[in-house]
């Protein structure tokens, strides 16, 4: 695959969203980009890794998305042009900082900062689908938000010059149907400004300064919404005097698109699509407005644009307009907008029978589906070092005794509270939230709390956001276990480098941070077991128990099985089963309670069976297998 | 094939790891250079972890349509699973949808822990035959073990969809995708793949 930088300029390409928000920052002449990994994110600085060497850019994984914002701006009040790029939560790390940046603004270097923030309505992949588009309103920072792929790579370039023209940071919205969406995207020429980075600004956010800086920033808000006003980004389409007017922002425009040429209403419905958020850009849409008598607002998650366009119409006094949306409960106020949901809207709005596939064809696929469909759960790869951790887990804290209370956190791991994990984990969260839990329960001994507390988190997630935590911990004395499921990637958003890899982001060798080493030094008891040493890693855990008291860490050594499989192209161990051995359901243990995915129970035998294609040969069920019916033999490699 | 529906609305399924996302960038890829607009969704994330995955896909001679596919609106599922084919019928099926299959299952991990059961595969292919207006069905997972690749199954699919022309896409325009996809090594067991993919579908 050609690395970012490669495409020539004028041709087409089929690009992921993220590729294009990579593309244009290249394209943008950008010089620095940050982020720390995050679906749906991580590709935008993924990709530019790939073009660090030839472009040459500083490219790296920050250890969390606050510190990757910070040094993004002092690229950009050196006067070179930097990228920042998270999800949602990520954004609420990054906030602090952001919205202190505002007040000062970039200074007059002449750089330029964009912050792409990617939400995910419907939660595809995180715990929640916050919209982050009210928090470019609360950092006082102008916000934009691209509806196609190819868009995408324009207003990145847009967003640049905003930025470096009103000298602030500027947040750029994507989501999911945008950076994980690919399209036909046609190219543009990759900039290289030569600059000599130099900083003499002075920018400082003190008491008694910050009024009249907010004073300041909201006049530069104001000159921001009148450039917004003259947009290119925001687009009319539709009748001259349309009988209902839809709003939307990038992620609505589609969907209201083909809603309309479904239910024929493309010469009675005008579209005003809005790719400039925040300011919101009031004079093109009362314009709009003065001529309609009604609109409907199509936007994902919340009434962002809906409560701005109520707000405008009070203070036009236009308040006869109606107006359909989260409040009329015509669009819901979660998950994400699909074509069927502005059809659905349409529909009640001009009292239209949308068209179906016919109540044959219905009643025949309801049916059979429900006859017929089944769920499937999620699950751990074959092989995954998780699964062996968490079954250790159960072992320690059955045999313990005393109702342990286990404190999660975000990475692969997370697995565990899906129906298909081992439901270990009781309380789940944000990043680095399972330890400083775990800190606040372990502080509840004079209250008659007498429950063990571990909590649980990954390498990266340790890096990112448990050390502040745990140090937290030690300091005050708190009484609780911290586990580190260490698998040498951040492996959920696509095996990541993180400071315990001893990789950076393009690939070159940096200093491996010793994390066993790091928690010795704030005086915590450290002890590392492999979690396929599974008999080892309980003992470890149970006398990690009994010693109450206390900050103590178990790190289980592991690498992730894809990583492994990338690098060592082999099976460890030839599996077999001994069928006659086999007790098959009546015991039960490596396929109901372990559920490796490359085990299942043969339905004439009842047997087990090993499912070769599946099977990564790492021989835990071995182990597991209380009637020694699996073997596992060393194969040469 | 001849083009009635613009766009042309392509479900591509499967279970995480299967190659799912590679095979609909490929036929992406092989369409944008004729020059159609194409525009693929996908999620993945925690989605990938042994779950049900699934790729949409809209094919137009004329502009962008967004990446979701309004339901019931399906023109035709390339599916990697039976039931993942069946679970996409229920949301996308119509009368007039085609279903190119692989027909070998993946129990979900739920019929190891016995919270589900597997349906019977005769009645589940049944089920995709019944609801279909045209289907192709084949073992892509057996004719790829049989290249020792368990991998390459989503090839041969590939080459059961050119047999099906089902959308405007030839062995060659397919062949030279792998050619530009693939590392040197690895082309020739993916082109025995397609080949193979072409003929079992073309007996259907």
């Amino acid at each position: 695959m050609p690395t970012i930088d490669e495409y020539k300029p004028g041709a087409n390409h089929f690009l992921m969203g993220n590729e294009a928000i990579s593309r244009g920052a290249l394209e943008a002449g950008v010089h620095f980009a940050s982020a720390y990994p995050g679906t749906p994110s991580s590709e935008i600085i993924q990709r530019l890794s790939g073009a660090a060497g030839a472009m040459n850019l500083h490219v790296e994984w920050s250890t969390n998305e606050k510190v990757a914002a910070e040094g993004a701006a002092a690229a950009a009040f050196a006067g070179l042009r930097s990228l920042v790029a998270m999800k949602n939560a990520g954004l609420s790390v990054a906030l602090d900082y952001l919205t202190h940046l505002a007040y000062t603004g970039l200074g007059e270097g002449k750089g330029a900062m964009v912050t792409a923030v990617c939400d995910d309505p419907d939660a595809h992949s995180s715990g929640d689908e916050t919209d982050s588009r009210w928090l470019a309103k609360f950092a006082c920072t102008p916000l934009v938000e691209p509806a196609t792929v190819q868009e995408a790579k324009e207003l990145v370039k847009w967003a640049f010059d905003l930025s470096e023209e009103f000298k602030c940071n500027v947040m750029f919205r994507g989501y999911t149907r945008l950076c994980h969406a690919s399209s036909t995207v046609e190219m543009g020429t990759p900039e290289r400004i030569e600059k000599k980075a130099f900083s003499d600004n002075n920018r400082s956010v003190t008491p008694y300064l910050a009024k009249p800086k907010h004073a300041a920033v909201l006049l530069k808000l104001e000159e921001i919404r009148e450039r917004f006003e003259a947009s290119p980004f925001n687009v009319y389409q539709g009748p001259e005097k349309p009988e209902l007017l839809i709003l939307c922002g990038g992620s609505g425009w589609l969907c209201a698109m083909e809603a309309l040429e479904a239910l024929d209403l493309t010469e009675r419905v005008g579209i005003l699509r809005l790719g400039t958020l925040w300011p919101f850009p009031n004079r093109v849409v009362r314009e709009r407005m003065a001529g309609v008598k009604q609109a409907l607002v199509v936007e994902e998650v919340d009434p962002f644009m809906e409560m701005h366009l109520k707000e405008l119409l009070a203070d036009a006094h236009m308040e006869e307009k109606v107006i359909y949306g989260k409040g009329s409960k015509h669009i819901p106020a979660y998950g994400e907008i699909t074509p069927d949901r502005v059809i659905q809207a349409l529909s009640a709005i001009f009292e239209l029978e949308p068209q179906g596939r016919g109540n044959d064809y219905q009643k025949a696929v309801s049916n059979l589906s429900d006859e017929l469909v089944v769920s499937r759960g999620l699950t751990w790869c074959a092989g995954c070092p998780h699964r062996a951790s968490f079954w250790a887990l159960g072992r320690a804290v059955k045999a313990d005794g005393r109702n342990a209370y286990v404190t999660g956190d975000i990475g692969c791991y997370t697995l565990d509270v899906f129906p298909e994990g081992k439901e270990q984990m009781n309380l789940l969260h944000a990043m680095g939230s399972g330890c400083g839990l775990a800190a606040g329960f372990g502080q509840l001994g004079k209250f008659d709390y007498d429950q063990p507390v571990i909590a649980i988190c990954g390498d990266s997630t340790f890096f990112h956001s448990t050390i502040p935590a745990l140090v937290n911990a030690v300091y005050n004395r708190s009484n609780m276990i911290q586990i580190v499921l260490d698998n040498s990637a951040t492996a959920m958003t696509g095996f990541q480098a993180h400071p315990g890899t001893g990789f950076n982001a393009v690939g070159d060798p940096t200093t491996k941070i010793d994390l066993e080493a790091l928690c010795r030094s704030l005086g915590c008891e450290v002890a590392v077991s492999d979690p396929f040493d599974i008999k080892g890693t309980v003992k470890t855990m149970r006398d990690l128990l009994k010693r109450d008291g206390g900050v103590r860490v178990l790190v289980l050594r592991r690498a992730c099985e894809i990583v492994r499989m990338k690098a060592e192209k082999n099976k460890p161990f030839a599996m077999a089963i001994l069928e006659d051995k086999c007790k098959g359901e009546e015991c039960g243990v490596c396929s109901s309670a372990f559920r490796c995915p490359a085990l299942y129970q043969d339905s004439e035998t009842g047997k087990t069976r090993l499912k070769e294609e599946m099977c990564s040969g790492c021989g835990v069920c071995t182990d597991i297998c209380p009637f020694q019916a699996i073997t596992r033999e060393e194969t040469a490699s | 094939m001849t083009w009635t529906n613009d766009p042309q609305n392509l479900i591509v399924c499967g279970i995480g790891g299967q190659g799912n996302i590679l095979l609909s960038r490929m036929i992406g890829r092989i369409l944008t250079g004729k020059g159609y607009r194409v525009n693929i969704g996908e999620t993945f994330g925690a989605a990938q972890r042994g779950g049900s995955v699934y790729s949409s896909m809209r094919v137009s001679r004329n502009r962008d349509f967004g990446p979701l596919v309004p339901l019931g609106s399906g023109h035709l599922i390339l599916s990697l699973e039976p039931l993942e084919t069946l679970r996409m019928l229920q949301f996308y099926g119509n009368p007039d949808i085609l279903t190119v299959t692989n027909i070998q299952p993946i129990y979900p991990v739920g019929v190891l822990s016995k919270r589900v059961e597997y349906p019977n595969l005769d009645r589940l292919l049944q089920a995709v035959k019944e609801l279909s207006a045209g289907t192709w069905v084949l073992n892509a997972t057996q004719i790829a073990m049989d290249f020792s690749a368990p991998i390459v199954a989503n090839i041969v699919l590939l080459g059961a969809l050119a047999a099906s022309e089902a959308l405007p896409i030839s062995m060659e325009e397919v062949e030279a995708e792998i050619r530009a996809s693939f590392p040197g090594a690895k082309v020739e067991l993916n082109l025995k793949a397609l080949r193979a993919g072409f003929q079992e579908a073309s007996r259907n």
